[in-house]
């Protein structure tokens, strides 16, 4: 297999508080293709953003990574120094946002935006990156990009603004993008839309995708593996078929439950009873324990063991059988 | 917290009964724990019993002619004077008079017009408030618009035309007594504002609470309302602001007495007493200038840090 | 955008007129004109012809009227002290302080924006924990002790830079200026430093707070996310929303300086005419006061129109409603 285009290796982030080292991210393991889209899900808090703001550098003060090894293309970048990270985003790794109607400077126009973006990463000059700036309004799918460059993020639609924004992060393209929520704040028409145009672009150019969402059906519809997350740890990862089909660890099989699929059919929504825990109050042994129909002694004591199932992994002891 | 008994007595004497219900167990703790608070109080609390006490404190009463001798002008600070022999701790000025005691006779002066400047202010501008917030419609429009007009101009202008119209008004052989008066009511009358638009933002938010509501349905009338119920709620921000003004009230009279269109020179609060010893800076005697410019500093330092810290603490949403 | 402006000119005009009638008050019913002007040797012939002269047997919205009339030509009278036309006196001291004036304005916005910004991105760094000690201390601190200690440090004790008036002035056509010479400049040195010193502080403290706001929005971070260099992040995307606010807080200061250079004039003895209102005030000039409250109001509310056009021409949002 070729080298993956991130690798994340046991990676941790710690933040210190007067009430001790909290983990938002604890030990967090995987890989990414090139072409392949993995899902990142979990609840709030659940650490998936920290992880993607880890990876590319924009951890707020006071949190830092504390160990393991990120990697873009086989070259380790976690321990760059700030100058030699600043080439590396927007260059190498690109990233959308949530929110799009905040995520643009509302007193620069799109076009300058972009521009100085491409200025910035490639060594071109200003007529050149006007130019490409068009081209890449019109690779999202802004119509009239050629009039509409000049325009303020105020003139356009959040929908439209979100394109403005993929075109700003895919401007300088970047071999992985991580995509932080990208259709939350939009309307569920417009969704539809952006997952697509976002799906469209990587395969065409072959860009790796790290998708961070809450919603399992822009998993099923996007992703090709997915990673479950739960209190900063990974707790399954694997082919989306394989882990939403037959989930092995028992908080995914309970997020499923949770789940309205079109396939289920008209069942009662199935809740997980209890809250996830607080960073600064994780149970020992497997943190979802208490929540665990299926905890034992052992869930309580022995923090992570590993089961491999096929092309998926599963932090359990006990894992589901298949349904 | 043995070592510092001030700070307790301090806080009892800053609380009026009610307010100390309120916050009393917070408010204290994050007091003790301030040492820039504990310490700016200190220092205004002195200032304030060096000027109440001035008549017994004072070695001097400098506005007795009787105790003053001319031969004792100019003695600097601490050195026997060469003439009579006597020794002032701070120097004396040109007509002899002791500097220590003019500076708390000038504090006593700066004090009370700065606490009754802002006194007056708070009385127009809380009362004013209410009404806008209140009463509404076109109460509230005039109001508002001569507060908007108002701060257009920056207070100390304003305090200035009030003044220059006022000595315009007061027959001549009146202005100086009647200066001291005409600085506050100038100084109060220029800072109402701030008092007001607080006043006025906090009503309109009570104003449709269930207990107002409540006080109206069983017969109150609007002013009983506006008293009983209303005030109380907005006298923590008005506290904040109240302790703000008292530190820019102070220096708008130190200025104003300073440009000498504020206290006389027989009446010299420590903006008079600046500009007289202004006057000594190039020919040495700095001791007349350097001694009330610190107090002035101090006082006002001290009244602004409290301020400070009082809005941080009770953290009304002033701005 | 042009109906916007047109609102503001009316209220600005409805300002204006509200100080008009407070100024031609002051002049009507402070002390009696006439008095003032005659002084004692008059006859009752006098006095009639006088206030014939003057308007003042005619009602009085007509002699009101008429007081903006003359004011609008700047015409204000003749001076009770000086017994020469205010309008002259003015334009004779308006340099001297307009001058003044400037200097400390820029001074004050470039400083203050300057060191906003750094203390902002240097927020935890011990210059910028200085800086925010002394500028508390900077608050605190009446101008005209500022002006004091200054010619005490400069002029008595280092004997470097001159402690009052405006140095050698040259005419250039009808505007006396302190620019063109060695001891005009050196005399601006001090006064400029007093009077900008309070706004310089304000202004730092608000963009700080303004910046650090700013700072924390989700473009900033997409800025950086896009790896854009620090200096393009920090100046070119939050410095210039953090304008917005900043603008209109930085006009109301300008506007303060020309009115606080009062007390610098006084401390410095700078011939302008903060000093000429101040001398007014002690003698009851009421035509000199008159007419520098309606001069100051007009600045004013020239400021203010200015703050609202630079709000079009840097928030593309009021520009580009306004067109539509």
């Amino acid at each position: 297999m070729n080298t993956p285009v991130l690798s994340v290796d046991a990676l941790s982030v710690e933040i210190p508080t007067r009430h001790g080292l909290l983990k938002p991210v604890d030990q967090v393991s995987w890989d990414i293709a090139k072409g392949e889209i993995l899902g990142v899900v979990g609840e709030s808090g659940a650490g998936k953003s920290m992880t993607g703001n880890a990876v590319i550098g924009l951890l707020d003060r006071p949190a830092r990574i504390s160990g393991g090894q990120v990697r873009l293309n086989g070259t380790r970048i976690d321990n760059l120094t700030p100058a030699q990270m600043r080439k590396v985003r927007g260059k190498q790794i690109g990233m959308v946002f949530q929110d799009p109607l905040t995520s643009l400077n509302p007193l620069l126009t799109i076009g300058d935006q972009l521009s100085e973006t491409i200025e910035t990463h490639l060594a071109v000059g200003r007529t050149e990156a006007r130019k490409r700036a068009i081209a890449a309004l019109d690779e999202v799918g802004i119509p009239a990009a050629k009039d509409r460059i000049d325009s303020y993020p105020f003139e356009f639609s959040g929908g439209m603004r979100q394109r403005v924004v993929i075109a700003l992060a895919l401007c300088a393209e970047p071999s992985l993008i991580i995509a932080d929520e990208p259709t939350t704040a939009l309307d569920v028409s417009v969704q539809a839309q952006v997952i697509a145009l976002l799906k469209r672009i990587c395969r065409e150019r072959g860009a790796a995708v790290m998708l961070i969402t809450h919603d399992m059906g822009v998993i099923a519809e996007t992703a090709d593996r997915v990673a479950v997350m739960y209190a900063g740890r990974l707790a399954e990862i694997g082919p989306v078929a394989q882990v939403l089909g037959a989930p092995r660890h028992p908080y995914t099989h309970g997020l499923m439950g949770a789940t309205p699929l079109a396939s289920k059919g008209r069942k009662r929504l199935a809740q997980i009873p209890g809250a996830m825990p607080r960073l600064g109050a994780l149970p020992n042994g497997c943190a979802f324990h208490p929540r665990c129909p299926k905890a034992q002694d052992k869930c309580k004591s022995d923090p992570r063991p590993t089961v491999q199932d096929g092309a998926g992994r599963a932090a359990c002891w006990f894992p589901m059988e298949d349904a | 917290m043995t070592d510092f008994p001030q700070p307790d007595a301090v806080k009892q004497a800053q609380d009026p009964g009610r307010m100390s219900r309120l916050w009393a167990s917070d408010f204290a703790y994050a007091f003790r724990r301030s040492p820039v608070a504990i310490g700016a109080t200190a220092v205004v609390l002195v200032l304030v019993l060096a000027a109440i006490f001035a008549p017994l404190i004072a070695p001097h009463d400098p506005f007795n002619p009787a105790t003053l001798n001319l031969m004792n002008g100019f003695t600097p600070p601490g050195t026997p004077n060469a003439f009579t022999g006597d020794t002032f701790w701070l120097g004396t000025d040109d007509q002899g008079r002791d500097v220590f005691s003019t500076i708390l006779y000038g504090l006593r002066i700066s004090l009370f017009v700065g606490f009754s400047a802002v006194l007056l202010a708070l009385i127009i501008g809380v009362t004013l408030g209410l009404i806008a917030g209140y009463a509404g419609g076109w109460a509230e429009t005039i109001i508002m618009r001569v507060a908007d007009v108002q701060l257009t101009f920056p207070a100390i202008l304003v305090a200035m035309l009030i003044f220059g119209v006022a000595k315009g008004i007061t027959p001549p052989e009146y202005r100086n007594q009647m200066a001291i008066w005409v600085l506050i009511i100038a100084i109060g009358l220029s800072d109402w504002v701030q008092f007001a638009r607080v006043v006025r933002g906090a009503t309109l938010v009570e104003k449709n609470k269930e207990y107002v509501q409540a006080a109206r349905l069983i017969g109150r009338t609007g002013p009983a309302i506006m008293l009983r119920h209303i005030l109380p709620n907005v006298l923590s921000p008005v506290l904040v602001i109240a302790t703000i003004s008292l530190a820019l009230a102070i220096i708008a009279e130190a200025t104003l007495s300073f440009l000498g269109v504020g206290a006389p020179p027989t009446q010299p609060s420590l903006g008079t007493l600046i500009r007289i010893g202004q006057g000594f800076l190039f020919s040495g005697e700095w001791w007349i200038l350097l001694f009330p410019s610190i107090t002035l500093l101090a006082l006002a330092l001290a009244v602004n840090l409290m301020g400070d810290w009082l809005r941080d603490a009770l953290n009304p949403r002033l701005k | 955008m042009i109906a916007f402006i047109l609102r503001r000119v009316f209220q600005s005009v409805i300002v204006l007129l509200i100080v008009g009638l407070v100024a031609f008050s002051m002049f009507r019913f402070v002390g009696d004109p006439i008095e003032n002007m005659l002084g004692q040797e008059r006859t009752q012939a006098d006095v009639d012809r006088l206030r014939t002269q003057l308007g003042l047997d005619q009602p009085f919205i007509v002699q009101y009227l008429k007081f903006l009339g003359n004011a609008a030509q700047g015409n204000f009278g003749v001076s009770y002290r000086q017994g020469r036309p205010v309008a002259t006196i003015l334009a004779e001291r308006a340099p001297a302080t307009l001058e003044l004036a400037a200097v400390s304005g820029t001074l004050a916005v470039l400083v203050g924006i300057g060191m906003g910004v750094f203390t902002a991105i240097r927020r935890n760094g011990v210059a910028s924990n200085v800086i925010m000690s002394l500028s508390l201390v900077g608050v605190s601190l009446p101008t005209f002790l500022i002006g004091i200690l200054l010619i005490y440090l400069f002029s008595v004790e280092l004997d470097l830079l001159p402690s009052f008036g405006r140095g050698d002035t040259v005419m250039v056509g009808g505007w006396s200026t302190g620019f063109l010479t060695k001891s005009g400049l050196l005399a601006l040195i001090l006064p400029s430093i007093t009077l900008g010193l309070y706004q310089m502080t304000l202004i730092m403290r608000l963009v700080r707070s303004e910046m650090l706001e700013v700072l924390r929005q989700d473009y900033i971070r997409f800025a950086r996310a896009r790896g854009l260099p620090e200096r393009v992040v920090n100046f070119r995307h939050a410095l210039k929303n953090t304008l917005v606010p900043v603008i209109t807080v930085t006009g109301l200061q300008v506007g303060s300086i020309i009115a606080f250079a009062i007390i610098t004039e006084t401390v410095f003895q700078w011939p302008g005419v903060g000093l000429l209102f101040i001398n007014a005030i002690q003698f009851v000039d009421i035509p000199v006061m008159a007419a520098y409250l309606m001069l100051i109001s007009v600045m004013f509310v020239a400021i203010n129109l200015i703050v609202d056009l630079l709000y079009f021409a840097i928030d593309p949002r009021l520009r580009i409603d306004g067109r539509h």
